[in-house]
C-alpha cells in the first residue's frame, strides 16, 4: 500500500507519516499545497491520497478540488479528505456517481489512532468513511418525512451505515448480534423505500442520496 | 425650540385695550422681563470686558504656545461659567429652559479637552452670544432703564410747571404726553426686548443644533462600526491563530501519544495506564479547544457561510434541532456573524436551561432584514434581566442596529426573534 500525504502543517504532516509507517503503510511523498499533490499522484501513483482540505495558496478548500480532480483522472485511487469542519455539501460532491474509495473525516480523528487506521483501511480497500459529523449534518437536512418513521435504534443503525461501516463493524459498535443488525437494515430500507442492496458501499450511496435528496 | 412659547407663561387675562395696557404695568411678566433686561445688561458689560479680554490674550501670546493654550482654556471655562450663568438667568426671569450641553468626559487629558472645546461649535455659538450681550443686552438694557425712568418721570413735568414753573405750559404738557406714552408703552417694549434676547439665547446657547446632533450621529455609527468591525477581525485572528498553532500542535500530540499506546503493548502496566490516561487528556483538551474556537467564530462561517455553520451547529446539539435556512446569498459578515452566536446561545440555552426536547431554527431574508428565530419546547421562564447570556446577546444583535425579542412564559415555550437590517 503506497500513501501520499497532502497537509501544509509541518507537524501535522510528519505526525500522518510516522503513524502510517508505525501501521506499515508505505509512505511515498508528502507535499503541502493542491498542485504539489497532483504532481507527486501523477508521479508515484498511490493507492492513497490523504489530503487536507485547507491548504495553501487561499485556504478554502484547495483539498476538494484537488481531491475531484484525482478521483477524474485515476479513478482507482483513494482519497481520503481530512478537515477542521465538515461541510456535508464536499461529501456529495466527491460521492457524486459511482464512487469507491472515499473517505471525509475531521482532523481531530487522527487522535484517535485504531480508529482512524480503521477508516483509512476502508477507504484503500474501497470502501467509505463517512465522518459522524457529516452523517448527522445530513441528518439534520432531511428531518420530518419518512426518517420519523424510524426507531431511534434503527436511526443509530442508519448513521453508522452512512459513515461505511460494515455490517460486524455496526453490530460492535451497537452491541447488537449481526442478523439483528441485518433485520435493522431491512426496516430502514423498507421504511425509507430505498431499493436494497449487498454492497455497502452502494449502500452508502443509496442512504446519501436519499439524505440528500 | 420648545420653550420659545414664552409669551404664554403668564396670563394678563381680558384684551380690552385700555384694561390691558394698565394691567401690564404691574403685571408679573413685565417686571420679570425688565429685571431679566437689567440683570442682562449688568453680565453684557462683564462678559464683554471679560472674553474681549481673554480673546485678545489669547491673540497676544499666541506665539509663546504655552500662554495661548492657558489664555484658551481660561477663556473656555469663562465660557462656561457666563452660560450657566446666562442660562439660569433666563430660568429665573423668563421661566425659559435651555438645553444644557453634554457633561464634559472626566479624565481627559487638560489639553485635549481644551482642544475639543474649541473645536466645539457650541463654544463659538456661546462666545458669540456673550459677545452679543455685551452690544445687544446692553443696550436692551438700557433701553428697558430709559423707558421707565422717562415714562415714570416725564408725566409729572405737567405738575412741576404748575408748581415750580420755568418750563411753558406747552412743553410741560408735551412732556407728561410723551411720558405716558412710553409709561404705557413700556411693558410692551421690554417684554419685545425680552422675546429677541430669548430668541437669540435659544439659538446660540442650546447645547447643539440639529445638523451637529446629527454629525454626532453620523460619527457615532462610524466609530461603532469600526468597533465591531474591530472586535469581528479579533476573534478571526484568534481563531487563525489557534488553528495554526494550539491545535495543530494538540493534534500532533494526541497522535503521537495514540502510536505510543498502540505500539507500547507491551511496556509494564503503569506505563501504559499513563500513556493511555495522557491520550485520553489530549483528545479530550482537542474537543474542548475545537468547541471554544467554534463559539467564538468558527471558520466555516467565514468559508461557507451561515447555511452551512449553522447546520454544523445543528448536527451537534444534543437536542434535535429542525433547521430551515431561506437565504438567497451570503449576509455581511458582521450580520452572519451575530446571527450564528445568536443560534448558538440560543441552543445553549435551550439545552442546558430549559431542557427542551426539540428545537426549531428558523433563518429568512425579507425586505433587507434577516430574521432569525429560534423556539424551543422547554420549561420556558428565560429573562434577559437575570444574567444568563441574554443580555450580552441583545448587545451583540444591537451592535449591528438588530433588535431581540424574547418570548418565554413560564412552562414555556421560548421563542427567540432576532431581526437585523441587512443588504444583499
Amino acid at each position: 500500500m503506497r500513501v501520499v500525504i497532502a497537509e501544509d502543517s509541518v507537524l501535522l504532516r510528519e505526525g500522518l507519516a510516522r503513524l502510517l509507517q508505525t501501521a506499515d503503510i508505505e509512505v511515498v511523498d508528502t507535499v503541502s499545497d493542491a498542485d504539489a499533490l497532483l504532481r507527486a499522484a501523477d508521479e508515484h501513483r498511490p493507492d492513497l491520497a490523504v489530503v487536507d482540505v485547507r491548504m495553501p495558496p487561499d485556504y478554502t478548500d484547495e483539498g476538494v478540488r484537488a481531491a475531484l480532480v484525482l478521483r477524474r483522472q485515476w479513478p482507482d485511487m483513494a482519497v481520503l479528505l481530512l478537515s477542521q469542519y465538515v461541510e456535508e455539501r464536499y461529501a456529495v460532491d466527491l460521492l457524486t456517481g459511482e464512487t469507491s474509495g472515499v473517505g471525509y473525516l475531521l482532523k481531530d480523528r487522527v487522535a484517535d489512532v485504531t480508529e482512524f487506521l480503521d477508516a483509512l483501511h476502508r477507504v484503500m480497500d474501497g470502501g467509505t468513511a463517512l465522518d459522524p459529523e457529516v452523517v448527522s449534518q445530513l441528518l439534520v437536512r432531511r428531518q420530518g418525512d419518512p426518517l420519523d418513521r424510524l426507531t431511534p435504534r434503527e436511526r443509530d443503525v442508519l448513521g453508522l451505515m452512512a459513515e461505511g461501516r460494515s455490517n460486524t463493524n455496526i453490530a460492535q459498535a451497537l452491541v447488537l448480534s449481526d442478523s439483528a443488525v441485518a433485520k435493522h437494515i431491512n426496516n430502514i430500507f423498507t421504511k425509507l423505500d430505498i431499493p436494497p442492496t449487498d454492497s455497502s458501499n452502494r449502500r452508502v450511496l443509496a442512504v446519501l442520496q436519499f439524505l440528500h435528496s | 425650540m420648545t420653550y420659545m412659547t414664552i409669551t404664554a407663561t403668564d396670563s394678563d387675562g381680558v384684551r380690552s385695550a385700555p384694561g390691558t395696557a394698565l394691567r401690564a404695568l404691574w403685571s408679573a411678566r413685565t417686571w420679570r422681563a425688565t429685571t431679566h433686561l437689567v440683570t442682562g445688561l449688568l453680565i453684557g458689560l462683564a462678559s464683554f470686558v471679560g472674553v474681549f479680554l481673554l480673546v485678545a490674550a489669547t491673540f497676544t501670546l499666541a506665539p509663546t504656545l504655552v500662554g495661548a493654550v492657558l489664555s484658551m482654556a481660561l477663556l473656555l471655562v469663562v465660557n462656561r461659567a457666563l452660560t450657566a450663568l446666562q442660562r439660569s438667568r433666563f430660568a429665573a426671569f423668563l421661566n425659559l429652559q435651555i438645553q444644557r450641553p453634554a457633561a464634559p468626559v472626566t479624565g481627559e487629558p487638560f489639553v485635549r479637552r481644551t482642544l475639543r472645546g474649541l473645536g466645539a461649535g457650541s463654544t463659538w455659538r456661546q462666545l458669540g452670544y456673550h459677545v452679543l450681550a455685551g452690544v445687544f443686552g446692553v443696550l436692551a438694557g438700557a433701553i428697558a432703564i430709559a423707558v421707565w425712568s422717562a415714562g415714570l418721570t416725564f408725566p409729572l413735568a405737567f405738575l412741576y410747571t404748575q408748581a415750580w414753573g420755568g418750563i411753558s405750559l406747552a412743553a410741560g404738557a408735551a412732556s407728561t404726553v410723551t411720558g405716558l406714552v412710553l409709561l404705557f408703552a413700556a411693558p410692551w417694549i421690554v417684554r419685545t426686548l425680552a422675546m429677541a434676547d430669548a430668541a437669540i439665547a435659544q439659538a446660540l446657547l442650546s447645547a447643539e443644533s440639529t445638523e451637529e446632533l446629527t454629525h454626532r450621529v453620523v460619527t457615532l455609527a462610524a466609530s461603532r462600526e469600526g468597533v465591531v468591525d474591530a472586535a469581528d477581525t479579533e476573534r478571526r485572528r484568534i481563531e487563525r491563530d489557534l488553528h495554526d498553532g494550539a491545535q495543530q500542535r494538540l493534534t500532533s500530540l494526541a497522535m503521537n501519544l495514540g502510536i505510543a499506546r498502540a505500539s507500547l503493548a507491551d511496556a509494564p502496566e503503569p506505563a501504559r495506564d499513563v500513556i493511555a490516561q495522557a491520550h485520553d487528556e489530549a483528545k479530550h483538551a482537542l474537543v474542548e479547544l475545537r468547541d471554544v474556537v467554534r463559539g467564538m467564530h468558527p471558520a466555516v462561517l467565514d468559508d461557507r457561510g451561515l447555511d452551512a455553520a449553522l447546520s454544523g451547529l445543528a448536527a451537534r446539539s444534543p437536542v434535535p434541532v429542525r433547521l430551515d435556512v431561506q437565504m438567497p446569498e451570503r449576509a455581511a459578515r458582521e450580520v452572519e456573524a451575530v446571527a450564528y452566536f445568536v443560534v448558538s446561545e440560543a441552543l445553549t440555552n435551550a439545552t442546558t436551561h430549559a431542557h427542551a426536547s426539540s428545537i426549531d431554527v428558523r433563518v429568512k431574508f425579507e425586505r433587507d432584514r434577516l430574521q432569525v428565530t429560534v423556539t424551543d419546547d422547554g420549561n420556558g421562564g428565560a429573562d434577559p434581566a437575570r444574567g444568563t447570556g441574554l443580555d450580552g446577546l441583545r448587545k451583540r444583535v444591537s451592535s449591528v442596529d438588530g433588535t431581540l425579542h424574547i418570548s418565554s412564559p413560564p412552562g414555556g415555550p421560548t421563542t427567540l426573534t432576532a431581526e437585523m437590517p441587512c443588504a444583499l
